[in-house]
């Protein structure tokens, strides 16, 4: 025993103690409770939401969401770093944006990546796609932008069946044709395929479809549906009666809160982690701040902790 | 100079394996909560085979094989005991005021490490493919994003969070385990407290 540590353990009795066996005998419990547990109650694997399903179960809303692509009114369009230099999305703490200031590292164009892309890969086989296609981007922005609005008045009065969508006639030039294709697109499952981010072979990049995703009805139906929404702690939760992140239950508490759900409302993820972070240096420094050091001999629960060695004087 | 003789020595004195693994402690280890810290190596360790098991045998196979599923419901049950049993073992180190006398970095490794587990769950779930992992993802970017952390650790790219959490995270929780350990192993289990008394005033209240 090193000298400093025999010191501080002057008067201390002794006892054997077998590290060893204690470190197998914890290993082998954790492992019969953890078998019991998987067997007993199993996991969550709620099957994930695909292009198809969104389309399929609500062909109006994915309309609407590439339209929103297309024309650059919908959320991804103006969301800001790390997808494009749009403000809708970027938070502040105090005058400062962290998020701004680390820029654009994943650039999105929705336009290009949900509509004219996609479009693009399929009008070799279809000539009137091809057509549309050409007179769509020969026209000047504001006959453009003069379609998008025809196509957008008229959607609001579309009549869903199922997974059919009847759109009233309207001017809309080749609009009309190319979100036709896209909802055939979406509905054959083609979409999920051609919304993959690499352009390669291999794929494992999925932030173009979870975006477009993200804002679809269809997601946050099935998040509703499983409880899962932030006003109902829904960052911690999972599908299912499962724990889920329960250690996130601070950070989670957060977003219930106010003044992080009402004046800090705009910046309320910037606000949480920056509180999260503060709270977490308080931890982590706690045996230097003075008064919080002395907490654990407040309060006597170290009483119980030990309460063999104070039973028996020192000596247990 | 050899650097081969100089490390031995450094090694030799400052890491004497008497003192690595001794089998003997103060009889005031004498208590259920020193156990959790040892259930949580425990549950790491069956953490780590469950996920190599899962990671050999890839995504299909644990959402499309009744045995696949079974050892993905192994590595999530494991996952929740790492959790209950770390913040137990952290909840009673806080109130043995393990800290003291000299005690600080081995806090500040455990501390670390629980932090870090953090990370490593998110990149789990998010990992997942199913509704879970679109969905945490779809929600955990905007709080990545809100600090710029998103830049550079985009959670919607499931190749590179898998990496993250099938190989970077786990290193690094080995690793703080590993130091976290030695601390406690050097330094020793922190006395009790003395009970109030004029004469019993021997333990200092800081690091």
């Amino acid at each position: 025993m090193m000298a400093t540590k025999r010191a501080y353990y002057a008067g201390v009795r002794f006892a054997p103690y077998d590290l060893v066996k204690e470190f197998v005998f914890a290993l082998a419990a954790v492992t019969v409770l953890v078998i019991v547990l998987a067997a007993l109650l199993s996991s969550p694997d709620v099957p994930s939401l695909t292009i198809k399903t969104v389309a399929t179960q609500t062909p109006q809303n994915y309309v609407q969401l590439e339209l929103d692509s297309l024309d650059g009114n919908g959320d991804v369009a103006g969301y800001g770093p790390p997808y494009n230099h749009q403000s809708g999305s970027v938070q502040y703490i105090g005058p400062v944006s962290v998020q701004n200031l680390f820029g654009v590292h994943i650039p999105v164009n929705p336009a290009r990546d949900y509509v004219l892309g996609p479009l693009e890969q399929t009008r070799r086989s279809d000539p009137a796609l091809a057509a549309a296609l050409q007179t769509f981007r020969t026209a000047p922005a504001t006959t453009q932008s003069k379609w998008e609005a025809a196509y957008n008045s008229a959607l609001l009065k579309a009549k869903q069946q199922g997974s059919k969508l009847t759109i009233p006639s309207c001017s809309c030039g080749p609009v009309t044709l190319m979100m036709s294709r896209l909802l055939a697109l979406g509905q054959s499952g083609a979409m999920d395929g051609l919304l993959l981010t690499s352009r390669h072979f291999y794929q494992t990049d999925y932030t173009r479809p979870l975006l477009f995703m993200n804002y679809t009805d269809a997601m946050a139906n099935k998040a509703t549906k499983y409880n899962l929404l932030g006003s109902t702690w829904g960052v911690m939760n999972e599908t299912g009666n499962y724990p889920g992140q329960a250690w996130l239950w601070l950070y989670t508490l957060l977003y219930q809160i106010p003044p992080y759900t009402t004046a800090w409302a705009a910046n309320t993820d910037a606000l949480a982690i920056l509180t999260v972070t503060i709270l977490s240096l308080l931890l982590l420094l706690l045996p230097w701040i003075p008064g919080l050091n002395r907490l654990p001999r407040i309060i006597p629960v170290y009483r119980l902790i030990w309460r063999h060695h104070y039973r028996t004087g020192g000596n247990g | 100079m050899s650097w081969t003789s100089s490390l031995q020595r450094k090694l030799s004195e400052g890491l004497p394996y008497d003192q690595l693994l001794p089998d003997e402690q103060p009889a005031y280890v004498h208590s259920y909560v020193y156990l959790f810290g040892v259930a949580t190596i425990g549950s790491f360790v069956l953490l780590v085979v469950t996920g190599v098991i899962l990671a050999a045998f890839g995504p299909q196979w644990w959402h499309g094989a009744a045995v696949g599923h079974f050892f993905n419901s192994l590595h999530f049950w494991a996952a929740q005991a790492f959790f209950f049993f770390m913040v137990v073992h952290l909840w009673t180190a806080f109130f043995q005021g393990a800290w003291r006398d000299g005690r600080g970095l081995t806090w500040v490794s455990g501390v670390v490490t629980f932090l870090v587990s953090i990370v490593t769950a998110f990149t789990g779930y998010v990992s997942q493919q199913n509704f879970d992992s679109q969905w945490i993802a779809t929600q955990g970017k905007d709080a990545m994003n809100s600090v710029g952390v998103g830049a550079f650790f985009n959670v919607l790219n499931f190749g590179q969070m898998y990496g993250f959490h099938v190989f970077i995270m786990p290193v690094v929780v080995a690793g703080l385990m590993g130091v976290h350990l030695t601390l406690v192993r050097l330094r020793g289990v922190v006395r009790p407290y003395d009970l109030p008394g004029p004469s019993k005033r021997r333990v200092s209240e800081v690091a």
